[in-house]
């Protein structure tokens, strides 16, 4: 479907406002968040997996970014949804987009963020014996880790 | 994983299928940078591939949140360091469409002269490296590797004389572009890609007729087109698999829209498509850089010139993702502002770390030779994988 | 008048002594000659250095072999680890034996020459595997199980093409094929018609799988194993190695002009014999290493592909065939 079809039906399926633009920015919460994505792949037609990744809104918690497109139409889906404050569990869409395997790993790696279901939730870029999670507003950006500095 | 505390001697079984677990990397003759893969080979068969990144990473998107926006395109060339140009490009485009700044005409044909010029220096590189990991140091890669070096070093002699820089340039800032051509560059220019274009002639006369060559890149690797979009790669691997797909064509930025040039898919999926649609990417950005010297227009290179201090750059509060079709696929800047000078969030989507995901995925089944020959054609650069 | 009489084995020693040391020679500065013929296929110079036009390389690098350290893997198995560069550089020596340089002037040019050659040359297998094994590494287990699989699927073809001359001379001594092949040039069997071209491509092909030289040297593929078997030998022990390795290709290259080329036989005094049969052998030489810089390598199961389903029928219904035909020219009296 193009762009103002899947604005449409998103926004009735997931009783949530969708603005126009590019991309479509769709916000729902943490529970519905497989579902999307599995609604993003088979209705929306958007099979091409971006990118997925995190942001720290400090006090207000985390937020979880995904970016899929439909080629074929041209259409840019942006998935976010907003974990609470304290929460670091989310639900992993590995088993809707094979590609969300490394991306779910860098979050946990980055941001602490455990996905539920994912296969393989081990760090990717640090080292295993790495603590803290770097990319967390906490995290100072001259902590010290031995054997650094 | 490996039992690094229980290294015994080797023991071969003769009773059934033997399981060996050994480790390619991070220091290897084809690792094409920090690659540790620890593959598991049942006799010459590989059976799984653990693919273990992170030893380049230096955590680019913290370090740009205490960068401001004019300080960091700099450092974005440190990603994807074999394109410089294209890794800062998408920084910068991502900038302007927060803030709404306008490029002039002439910066935004200058981008796309060098960004497509960094794609011949980038496909160049590719070449030599890729045969030879195929073909061995001492041996026949080692004479295509060398060829292609020269002509590479003709493409960075070009940079030099625009940037000062052969590697890591610091032409992209926000709202334009840093330098101008000096005088004679332009027919420098043109001559540099004439020669290429012969020589590539003769790099496509040398190796498809060889069959050895085609034994070695035909049927090795298959990528399926729905895999590919699952999995997320992009560039050369997704037009590889059929699937027709190039942001210069199907989103236009920076001007791509007033040239006139044809985007190359192959069906196959292999390692021999994913050639064929890179020499073809060849053809088209030679074109490319003809057409946009041929119409440069006049006018100023930036539109935020002189630049009085590092924070003079301010973006309001919004965000956005910006991407660019870079020689490995799309790479990708993704940035929330907060209004201040430096970004609040930035990410990177790096093309690379998307295309060596699929490694894991496609290797079981091949042998051993084939694992250099499929690493080779996803072409990686590892500073893009792991930032 | 008669100082000393000299022992009936003195000759054959006094000869093996002078071969030995020419070889070692020769050895060394082909690695000169290759190192700037690929040079000059590469557009680049080469050494140039270290002497004039880098003449004194090959001394400068025998030099640092011999200064190196000696580093032995500690879960190495000792004996077999150093034992193998021995092992496999004996058999590389010893095919010098039979291969006559002039005419009545070689070590022993025996009655079964050339099965002597092929037998003794077979042999380094063993010690390219107590190599790979003697290791306790993985990559030098796998590149010697590779050798071992590549160099028994092409003894066959390298037989069968090396014994195409011999049927046609009728002898297996080496003597008698290179004075076969004495007059004329068109006396040389690579101009055999169609059987001698056929029969010297074959055996070019099986040489290089034999000699392990690329596109079959996966066994040494410095981008997946990183010198194979070798990987673990430093210092004089790699020397012995690579030394080896070279002498069996100069080794193979005389065989192949002696046994397609010639020989000594080429225009001039008959003194030149020996120098046409050197510069015979650096063409040979030069073949090898020409598709040594010209071709990427395949993969083990297209080698064994090659082997079992194109060159060993291809080599044994040449063999075949020379057979039919040298009787019929027998029986036809030409």
């Amino acid at each position: 479907m193009n762009a103002e079809q899947a604005r449409a039906s998103l926004a009735s399926t997931f009783g949530v406002e969708v603005a126009a633009g590019v991309p479509l920015v769709v916000t729902v919460a943490p529970e519905r968040w497989e579902a999307l994505a599995r609604y993003a792949k088979d209705t929306v037609g958007c099979r091409f997996f971006n990118f997925l990744t995190a942001v720290d809104w400090k006090e207000q918690g985390l937020e979880v970014v995904a970016r899929v497109d439909n080629l074929d139409e041209n259409v840019a889906l942006m998935l976010k949804t907003k974990l609470g404050p304290g929460v670091t569990r989310c639900a992993s869409l590995t088993p809707v987009y094979r590609g969300a395997n490394w991306m779910e790993r860098e979050c946990f790696d980055m941001f602490g963020i455990r996905f539920d279901g994912h296969p393989d939730m081990r760090r990717i870029l640090l080292e295993d014996t790495w603590e803290g999670h770097p990319l967390l507003k906490s995290y100072a950006v001259d902590t010290p880790h031995p054997p650094y500095r | 994983m490996l039992d690094v505390n229980n290294t015994t001697r080797v023991e071969m079984d003769w009773s059934g299928p033997e399981r060996l677990q050994m480790n390619m990397g991070p220091q290897h003759p084809s690792a094409h940078g920090v690659f540790r893969a620890i593959v598991t080979l049942e006799g010459e068969t590989v059976v799984a591939v653990d693919a273990v990144i992170g030893y380049l990473h230096r955590c680019h998107e913290k370090l740009s949140e205490t960068l401001t926006y004019a300080q960091y395109p700099s450092i974005a060339s440190k990603t994807d360091y074999v394109a410089a140009m294209t890794s800062e490009f998408a920084y910068v485009l991502a900038a302007e469409e927060i803030g709404k700044f306008e490029v002039p005409k002439r910066a935004q044909y200058l981008r796309v002269i060098v960004a497509e010029l960094q794609r011949i220096a980038s496909h160049l590189l590719w070449l030599g490296t890729w045969c030879m990991d195929m073909g061995g140091a001492l041996g026949g890669g080692a004479t295509i590797f060398l060829y292609c070096i020269r002509e590479r070093e003709l493409v960075l002699d070009l940079f030099e004389s625009l940037v000062g820089a052969r590697l890591l340039y610091g032409f992209f800032q926000v709202g334009g572009t840093r330098y101008d051509i000096p005088d004679g560059w332009a027919q420098a220019c043109r001559e540099t890609i004439a020669l290429i274009d012969s020589r590539i002639d003769e790099y496509e006369e040398m190796l498809e007729d060889n069959a050895f060559f085609l034994a070695r890149t035909q049927g090795v690797g298959t990528v399926s087109r729905e895999l590919a979009q699952d999995v997320g790669i992009a560039g050369p691997l997704l037009r590889g698999s059929g699937v027709d797909f190039d942001i210069r064509k199907n989103v236009p930025y920076s001007s791509y829209g007033d040239f006139d040039f044809s985007v190359p898919v192959e069906t196959a999926g292999d390692c021999y498509a994913r050639y064929k649609v890179r020499m073809a990417e060849f053809r088209q950005a030679i074109a490319i850089v003809r057409q946009a010297l041929d119409t440069l227009p006049a006018g100023p290179i930036s539109s935020r010139p002189a630049l009085k201090s590092v924070a003079q750059i301010r973006i309001p509060k919004g965000e956005a993702y910006a991407r660019v079709e870079g020689p490995r696929g799309e790479v990708g800047s993704y940035i929330i502002s907060d209004g201040s000078a430096k970004p609040y969030r930035m990410k990177w989507r790096g093309a690379s770390f998307s295309n060596l995901s699929i490694l894991p995925l496609i290797i079981p089944g091949h042998k051993v030779a084939d694992v250099v020959a499929i690493m080779g054609s996803v072409d990686p650069v590892f500073g893009e994988v792991d930032r | 008048m008669n100082l000393v009489a000299l022992p009936p084995w003195a000759p054959s020693v006094i000869a093996g002594f002078v071969v030995l040391n020419v070889v070692i020679g020769i050895v060394t500065y082909i690695t000169l000659l290759e190192r700037k013929f690929a040079a000059r296929m590469q557009s680049r110079i080469g050494p140039y250095r270290v002497g004039p036009h880098g003449l004194l390389q090959p001394i400068a690098d025998a030099l640092k072999l011999m200064m190196k350290e000696d580093i032995v893997p500690t879960a190495a198995d000792r004996r077999i680890y150093n034992l193998a560069p021995i092992v496999f550089l004996i058999p590389c020596m010893l095919i010098f034996a039979t291969i006559p340089f002039a005419p009545g002037l070689g070590v022993a040019d025996l009655n079964i020459g050339i099965l002597f050659f092929l037998a003794v040359s077979s042999m380094e297998i063993v010690g390219l595997f107590m190599a790979g094994w003697g290791s306790n590494n993985k990559y030098a287990l796998l590149s010697a199980m590779r050798a071992v699989n590549q160099i028994i699927s092409y003894d066959l073809p390298f037989i069968f093409s090396a014994l195409i001359p011999v049927l046609l001379t009728g002898s297996l001594k080496l003597g008698d094929v290179a004075a076969a092949q004495q007059g004329s040039l068109l006396k040389w069997f690579v101009f055999y018609p169609v059987i001698g071209q056929l029969s010297f491509i074959m055996f070019i092909v099986a040489t290089l799988a034999a000699e392990n030289r690329v596109p079959f040297d996966i066994l040494e593929a410095e981008s997946e194993l990183v010198a194979g078997f070798r990987v673990e030998y430093s210092g004089m022990k790699f020397a012995l190695i690579q030394l080896g390795e070279y002498a069996h290709i100069i080794g193979s290259s005389f065989l192949g002009a002696l046994l397609f080329l010639g020989a000594w036989s080429g225009p001039g005094p008959e003194w030149l014999g020996p120098v046409w049969f050197c510069l015979k052998m650096v063409f040979m030489f030069l073949v090898v290493t020409w598709i040594r810089w010209s071709f990427v390598r395949i993969r083990v199961d297209q080698i064994l592909a090659l082997s079992w389903k194109v060159l060993m029928p291809a080599t044994l219904v040449l063999l075949i065939s020379t057979a039919i035909v040298v009787v019929w020219r027998t029986s036809a009296g030409f």
